[in-house]
């Protein structure tokens, strides 16, 4: 091999890697490996070698607050549907970005995190700065097992439910069916909202669009790389409710680094999937398959 | 075609087994999730009846052993996962409720839907062992011919299985197809002329 090849694949090898930082930590979960990197004052969070297939979350050292990714601010925007949420459920709590700013924002909110790994939830508290209280209370659970158990004890709903445990290279599939929506829909109140995070440019997209589609009817989708869908268990509140809504966050927001009215531009209700598409149920549930593609 | 016949029975009870298992994990994650602990339960409940099962088939071809009689076993099976189909999303909305350890849930779960028929299928292999064994210094021979095809029968089970048919179709809808299969391989052992046994 010439040398001119291999520095073309030497330049490709450090093209490819990304640039994580440091390794500060690592456990080896049930689950996966939970790594924490750090780069010119930002920690994240990978469950991969130098965080190969992405960042599961980040924070900036000195601005713990500010909110790195652009997906947690989208997911802020189930707000806009419904402002004044008072029972919040997680699934997933990563870095633990999105209950940190929940209770930062809604302070008299009581908020409930489900995540399966107990080592997320270490890590999170360890290095996030993530801190639960009967406030903010983590169950290490299956995210389904919990809603069906929250369902059989009848005790309490919530008015907003984030959905943020898919990765781009893993969905769970059992997340990811109408069942399951069903039974989130069924722990939310009247008025209550779903927040999703998942990807604009999975193959994935028209099934995961027709299946939150027959379960809510039209929702909001924002895209931006990350693909949030904000759905109501009511009545889906208008573009001009969403901008109403929004303006009351605009100092809340500050902290954060973004002014709510970015997120206006990115609600879209086009149904820009086709119909057609096979709709995911807890008989037909092949995501990993469909995502890798046939 | 005898011994066509008897091989094929064995392949099939090999491909049913694994489709089976693999469906069990995609029946249970909706109430237990997909964790390992989960497949552990479910692999753990197919070892153990697999394991009974040789016993109890290698018991059962003492008695009066025939080609009809194994297709009887592989039918039996097949009979057996009804049960699942009919009421499979009861029980494991119970157990779910009852067992607060998903680990020991699953385990239960496992138990109560696949030990019958993978205990049944694993019957199999050795009941046919008797029926292809005619002289001692061929016995190795023969046995090694049957698991090649009943273990080959159980990659292509899980290859097909968990690769394409989840694709393609329902949970329920394979579940009925490899009834079908069972009831039909079931069909042939007994069309089949007997033969006077070796």
């Amino acid at each position: 091999m010439s040398r001119a090849a291999l520095a073309l694949l030497a330049l490709l090898y450090v093209a490819a890697t990304p640039a994580a930082g440091t390794l500060i930590h690592s456990e080896r979960s049930q689950y996966r490996e939970v790594l924490v990197y750090e780069d010119a004052g930002t920690r994240c969070l990978c469950f991969t070698h130098g965080c190969a297939i992405g960042r599961q979350s980040c924070i900036e050292l000195a601005h713990p607050d500010h909110m790195v990714f652009e997906y947690t601010r989208m997911m802020l925007g189930a707000l806009f549907l419904n402002p004044d949420p008072h029972d919040i459920l997680v699934i997933g709590l990563g870095g633990g970005t999105l209950p940190r700013a929940l209770r930062q924002l809604l302070p008299a909110a009581h908020i409930d995190v489900a995540e399966i790994d107990p080592a997320v939830v270490r890590v999170a508290t360890q290095y996030f700065g993530f801190q639960s209280s009967p406030q903010l209370s983590v169950s290490t659970e299956d995210g389904r097992a919990y809603v069906r158990r929250l369902l059989r004890e009848a005790t309490r709903k919530y008015d907003l439910i984030m959905l943020d445990a898919y990765e781009r290279e893993y969905i769970p599939e059992h997340l990811l069916t109408r069942e399951f929506l069903r039974q989130v829909a069924g722990l939310l109140r009247p008025a209550g909202v779903v927040a999703a995070n998942t990807w604009s440019s999975s193959r994935l997209y028209p099934n995961e669009s027709v299946t939150y589609h027959a379960v809510f009817g039209d929702f909001y989708n924002l895209k931006s790389g990350n693909r949030i869908i904000l759905a109501s268990n009511g009545e889906l509140p208008t573009l001009e409710q969403i901008r109403r809504n929004s303006a009351r966050f605009t100092e809340a927001f500050a902290p954060f680094g973004f002014a709510p009215q970015m997120l206006l531009p990115l609600f879209s209700t086009q149904a820009d999937w086709d119909p057609a598409a096979r709709v995911l149920t807890d008989q037909y549930s092949p995501a990993n398959l469909l995502n890798a593609g046939r | 075609m005898y011994a066509a016949v008897l091989y094929l029975l064995a392949g099939w009870s090999g491909f049913f087994v694994m489709g089976i298992e693999l469906l069990g994990g995609r029946l249970l994650a909706p109430y237990f999730g997909s964790s390992i602990y989960v497949w552990g339960a479910i692999i753990t409940v197919f070892m153990l009846a697999l394991s009974l099962g040789y016993l109890i088939g290698g018991r059962y071809s003492v008695h009066d052993p025939s080609l009809r009689r194994l297709g009887l076993i592989v039918l039996a099976a097949a009979v057996t996962v009804l049960p699942v189909l009919v009421a499979g999303d009861a029980l494991l909305d119970a157990l779910s409720a009852r067992m607060a350890d998903p680990r020991f849930g699953s385990l239960l779960a496992a138990l109560a839907l696949f030990f019958v028929p993978t205990l049944i299928s694993g019957m199999v292999s050795p009941y046919a062992v008797r029926l292809l064994v005619a002289e001692r210094e061929h016995a190795g021979e023969r046995a090694g011919r049957l698991y090649f095809i009943s273990t080959f029968g159980s990659a292509a089970g899980t290859l097909l299985t968990s690769f394409y048919f989840v694709l393609w179709f329902e949970l329920n809808q394979i579940l009925w197809g490899m009834l079908g299969v069972s009831v039909l391989v079931a069909l042939a052992a007994w069309r089949v002329r007997p033969r006077a046994l070796p």
